[in-house]
């Protein structure tokens, strides 16, 4: 009876049940920009401080991997992450006051939060190569 | 999964009585990010260039320092915390000792390397 009751059960749905939304993407975004940025961005940010500490040889090595395609392109993607994270973390201060929560305000805030990463790294890259 | 019981808490299961703490220190340490990485990323953007004797003069001026300073312990204190949940969320074997205890071992020790690298050209101490 155990056995029969077991099997026949139904399963609550998972994650590939469900419909994907804005809520969910920034979720997760959050969750890979800031475990990325724990390893990339901090690694690059100890790199660089050792690099500065270490005398203007060192330094030199730095700047010159740090300039070659790889090295924008590592660089960039730390900027997108941590302005994507700042936008999702602030949604999730937000959030932690109890607003936000009625579907529609919860869905234009998740989506405007990714938009606002991008433009914001845009906005900063902009700033660096056309100065 | 333990429910809190003597033998459940024995085990290393059940609440630990400090998911609060973990809670509100991921939330302040995420607030002086903002202040320490903003305040990084705006003078990266102010300096007239990022060459070595720019930078360096920049980073051993007293304010500069404290807050590249406050930046190192914040994210890697925020850093700690939020691996620290993607452990405890994907791991459940015993790997997941392992891995909590190089977590700390790399947050302590990259964060010491920083705090040791700002000191040292804050003193003067590179030239």
């Amino acid at each position: 009876m155990a056995n029969a009751g077991t099997k026949n059960r139904p399963l609550s749905p998972h994650l590939q049940i469900w419909k994907w939304g804005p809520h969910m993407f920034v979720s997760i975004l959050h969750r890979v920009t800031g475990d990325g940025m724990a390893f990339a961005a901090l690694g690059v940010l100890l790199w660089w401080l050792g690099a500065l500490a270490g005398g203007p040889a060192s330094y030199a090595t730095f700047v010159s991997v740090m300039t070659s395609p790889i090295g924008y392109l590592v660089l960039v993607g730390i900027t997108w992450a941590f302005f994507s994270h700042m936008s999702s973390g602030l949604r999730h201060l937000v959030l932690d006051t109890g607003a936000g929560y009625e579907l529609s305000v919860n869905k234009t805030w998740a989506l405007i939060c990714p938009i606002v990463g991008v433009l914001l790294t845009v906005a900063f890259w902009a700033i660096v190569l056309l100065r | 999964m333990g429910n809190g019981t003597s033998i459940g808490r024995v085990r290393g299961l059940g609440s630990a009585k400090g998911g609060v703490h973990h809670w509100l220190v991921h939330r302040f340490t995420a607030i002086s990010n903002l202040l320490t990485v903003l305040f990084l990323v705006v003078s990266l953007l102010l300096l007239p260039d990022l060459s070595y004797a720019t930078v360096v003069e920049w980073i051993a001026r007293p304010v500069p320092a404290v807050m590249m300073l406050l930046l190192v312990v914040s994210t890697f204190w925020h850093a700690r915390l939020g691996l620290q949940v993607l452990i405890e969320d994907y791991v459940h074997d015993a790997n997941k000792l392992v891995l909590m205890i190089a977590l700390n071992l790399a947050a302590i020790g990259g964060a010491v390397f920083g705090v040791f690298c700002i000191v040292r050209l804050a003193l003067g101490a590179h030239a």
